[in-house]
């Protein structure tokens, strides 16, 4: 491997501390480095700086040397060189590391700045932390806390604002919240590229708007939501539904595509509120889809799954067990697994499909890419199944070949891994010539028509890795329990493959032993960002994603290089 | 009256030459749209959101980006005008010497408010800050002519004017 080219360090200090930070490194991130927080709303560190709020003001100083001879200048009085301090305060967020530079932030100076920049911005902002969505991950709130007078010598009429706009179908606006602090604006702009947002009017006026007839209705439009520091921008699906701090935080992966981006599931009491974003500068910076956020509504879809059929009827789960035992050891099965499944489960989708000398197959899901954090492949792991060998060509969108199977009578019995057999190209016939036993999460043509149904769980409900379009392991964990009469995948697959792991831990020591690209990994040491596998074996392949967020087609890549 | 609310943009050719030579006197074509604006208000009076849009278009920038100049810029209108812009100062010298009064008196003789066209489609009446013409307060300028010294007996002299000049046109 080769190893990233040095950057180019300067040491600067901060509050005393020295450190040695890349060149250009914002005082924000600098400060960062040395466990000192410098208070900052406009600022972000995946958009442009604009340094609109002023709330990060710092003293800055260089090193003193003679103007005539360079020399530095030395204070007698400690024996050092002496540092011109700017008198008047500067913003963080907009001065670059520099070697030499000096920066206090906890001078009486900065203090009052920072009362100062507090006062103002609250001069006009609603008192309506008790009925705000905002409270307990409101940037304001927390500021004003640590950085505030603590109280109010405001006796004057509060501008009166729009209270509620609906900026587009998933975001609502309350302008007398906002601080103009235009991290929405940017973000539209720049990363989503669909600039709609803007400031109109002056002054105290200024409200965040769209421009008339438009609205804010892309698919990346919730992450101005995330961003946004108060409790201005607030999600339709979110809003007055749950306070942020009664929920459990538990990190995820979004299956919408092939990308893969990094979540965090906000869940209380086995039910889940929001999906929101996790930073992974490798993967989906600090975004994520519209798309991606609704994903949790499949857990308590009324179509799910929730108790083990065998013919049409409910059956316990052991002899639901035994029933498709029978139907596998009677032969002539086919095994289709899914792009869907975690690498786990792909791993026990092939011990099963090798133990019964079953073909396996997969289904692919072939969309449209946004470039951004959307890819053409629908399916979120692909690559798991060719990693763990389930598969070693990508599979196609229909089962043409075990159609053809089906028709010449050649297979008896199929098991499906939670993929809807008619969808993926097998007639109503077909599926009647055959015995299907489903694996599955929600009710489909398939598992109407299946012998034996075994309800599963949703990513939500369990835990396992994906890997994504970079050949990136990803790890999953389990954010809700699953409903009753859901039975952990695995432990199914491991029972219909004969297998004695039935959980992840035991999995994964198989894994490790039997897939030599996770010879040397455990569950327990992929870390939250990922780890990237050696995707060399599969350069050939022709995957169908294009460029999008952190990633680049092998195709282009070699084209370029 | 109806013909100055015309919602449709017809710029004169003269002010479209205009437009696309100002462009050329800057180095990035968004740095021109201060420019196209007044260009534009000077020919139709005001700005429509036609006219945001059409300024967007031209400078290859987003609607919302002009929108955002337009409402940030108060002597940019939105909404057509009379046929004359009356703007009274009100800023402390002529507020001192009469300039509200000098208001109220137009206000009276066109039977009409601040900000709002007149019920003979005449005027809009409007008070602006200095005129930067002290000494002879209270002053006002109708469309680019200043007035001096426009006490009420004189702002009642220059509204007849105006209606005389109205119903010649007649």
């Amino acid at each position: 491997m080769i190893a990233p080219p040095k950057p180019d360090l300067v040491t600067v200090n901060i509050d005393g501390k020295e450190i040695a930070v890349p060149k250009g490194t914002n005082a924000i991130e600098a400060a960062r480095l040395v466990g000192v927080d410098v208070p900052y709303y406009c600022y972000h560190p995946k958009l442009t700086i604009v340094g609109n709020c002023r709330m990060c003001l710092i003293e800055i100083g260089m090193p003193a040397v003679d103007p005539a001879t360079k020399a530095p200048i030395m204070d007698p009085a400690t024996g050092k060189q002496k540092i011109n301090w700017i008198p008047r305060p500067q913003i963080g967020c907009a001065t670059n590391a520099s070697p030499g530079l000096h920066i206090r932030t906890q001078t009486p100076q900065i203090k009052d700045c920072r009362e100062g920049v507090m006062e103002f911005l609250l001069v006009n902002h609603p008192l309506d932390c008790p009925i705000c969505d905002q409270a307990g991950e409101c940037k304001l709130q927390e500021q004003s806390t640590g950085y505030g007078r603590g109280y109010s010598r405001y006796i004057e009429q509060k501008n009166v604002k729009p209270k509620r706009t609906q900026l587009g179908p998933r975001v609502m606006l309350d302008d007398e919240r906002c601080i103009l602090c235009s991290r929405c604006i940017r973000f539209s702009k720049e990363i989503a590229k669909d600039d709609v947002l803007g400031f109109i009017d002056r002054g105290s006026y200024s409200t965040l708007t769209c421009y008339p007839g438009k609205k804010l209705e892309n698919n990346y439009s919730l992450n101005t939501v995330d961003i946004c520091p108060v409790g201005a921008l607030t999600s339709t699906d979110f809003r007055f539904k749950m306070r942020v701090w009664f929920l459990k935080q538990t990190n995820s992966i979004d299956t919408e595509s092939s990308v893969g981006a990094n979540t965090v599931v906000w869940s209380r009491e086995g039910q889940i509120y929001r999906i929101t974003p996790r930073q992974n500068d490798g993967v989906n910076d600090t975004w994520m889809a519209d798309s991606g956020r609704e994903l949790y509504k499949q857990v308590k879809a009324d179509t799910r799954l929730v108790s083990t059929t065998l013919d049409g009827r409910a059956a316990p789960l052991d002899a639901a067990l035994k029933a498709a035992a029978d139907l596998l050891a009677a032969g002539s099965v086919a095994v289709v697994g899914s792009g869907r499944s975690s690498v786990e489960e792909q791993f026990l989708t092939k011990k099963l499909a090798a133990a019964l000398k079953a073909p396996a197959y997969l289904v692919s899901r072939v969309g449209e890419g946004d470039q951004l954090l959307i890819s053409a492949d629908k399916n979120p792991n692909i690559r798991g199944a060719l990693v763990t060998g389930l598969i070693a060509t990508l599979p196609a969108a229909k089962l043409a070949e075990l159609a053809a199977h089906i028709d010449a009578g050649r297979i008896k019995t199929v098991v499906s891994v939670g993929e809807d057999l008619a969808v993926a190209g097998l007639t109503a016939a077909q599926l009647a010539k055959v015995a299907v036993v489903y694996l599955g999460t929600h009710a489909n043509a398939t598992s109407a028509a299946a012998r034996v149904v075994i309800p599963t769980l949703t990513v939500f409900e369990k835990g396992g890795t994906f890997v994504n379009q970079q050949f990136r392991l990803q790890k999953f964990a389990k954010a809700v329990p699953g409903p009753a009469g859901a039975t952990d995948d695995l432990a199914v697959l491991a029972k219909l493959a004969k297998v004695a792991a039935t959980d992840l831990a035991s999995v994964w020591t198989l894994l490790a032993a039997e897939v030599p690209a996770l010879g040397t990994m455990s569950f327990a040491n992929i870390p939250d960002t990922g780890l990237l596998l050696d995707a060399t074996p599969f350069a050939g392949l022709p995957f169908v994603e294009g460029e999008s967020l952190h990633y680049q087609p092998a195709a282009k890549v070699a084209a370029t290089a | 009256m109806a013909s100055a609310i015309s919602s449709s943009m017809n710029l004169k050719p003269a002010t479209l030459t205009r437009i696309d030579e100002l462009i050329t006197h800057y180095p990035v074509k968004r740095s021109a749209v201060l420019m196209l604006l007044h260009a534009i208000q000077e020919d139709v009076g005001f700005i429509s959101n036609e006219a945001i849009e059409w300024v967007a278009a031209k400078l290859e920038l987003q609607p919302i980006n002009v929108y955002e100049v337009v409402t940030f810029y108060p002597m940019f209108r939105q909404k057509p005008i009379g046929r004359r812009h009356i703007k009274v100062c009100r800023t402390l010298s002529c507020a001192l010497l009469g300039g509200y009064k000098t208001c109220a008196t137009f206000e009276q003789e066109f039977n009409t408010h601040r900000g709002e066209i007149s019920p003979d489609g005449e005027v809009t009446i409007e008070f602006v800050e200095c005129l930067a013409s002290c000494g002879t307060a209270p002053v006002v300028m109708i469309d680019d002519d200043l007035h001096e010294n426009v006490d009420g007996a004189k702002a009642k002299k220059l509204s007849d004017q105006i209606k005389a000049e109205a119903s010649a046109r007649r």
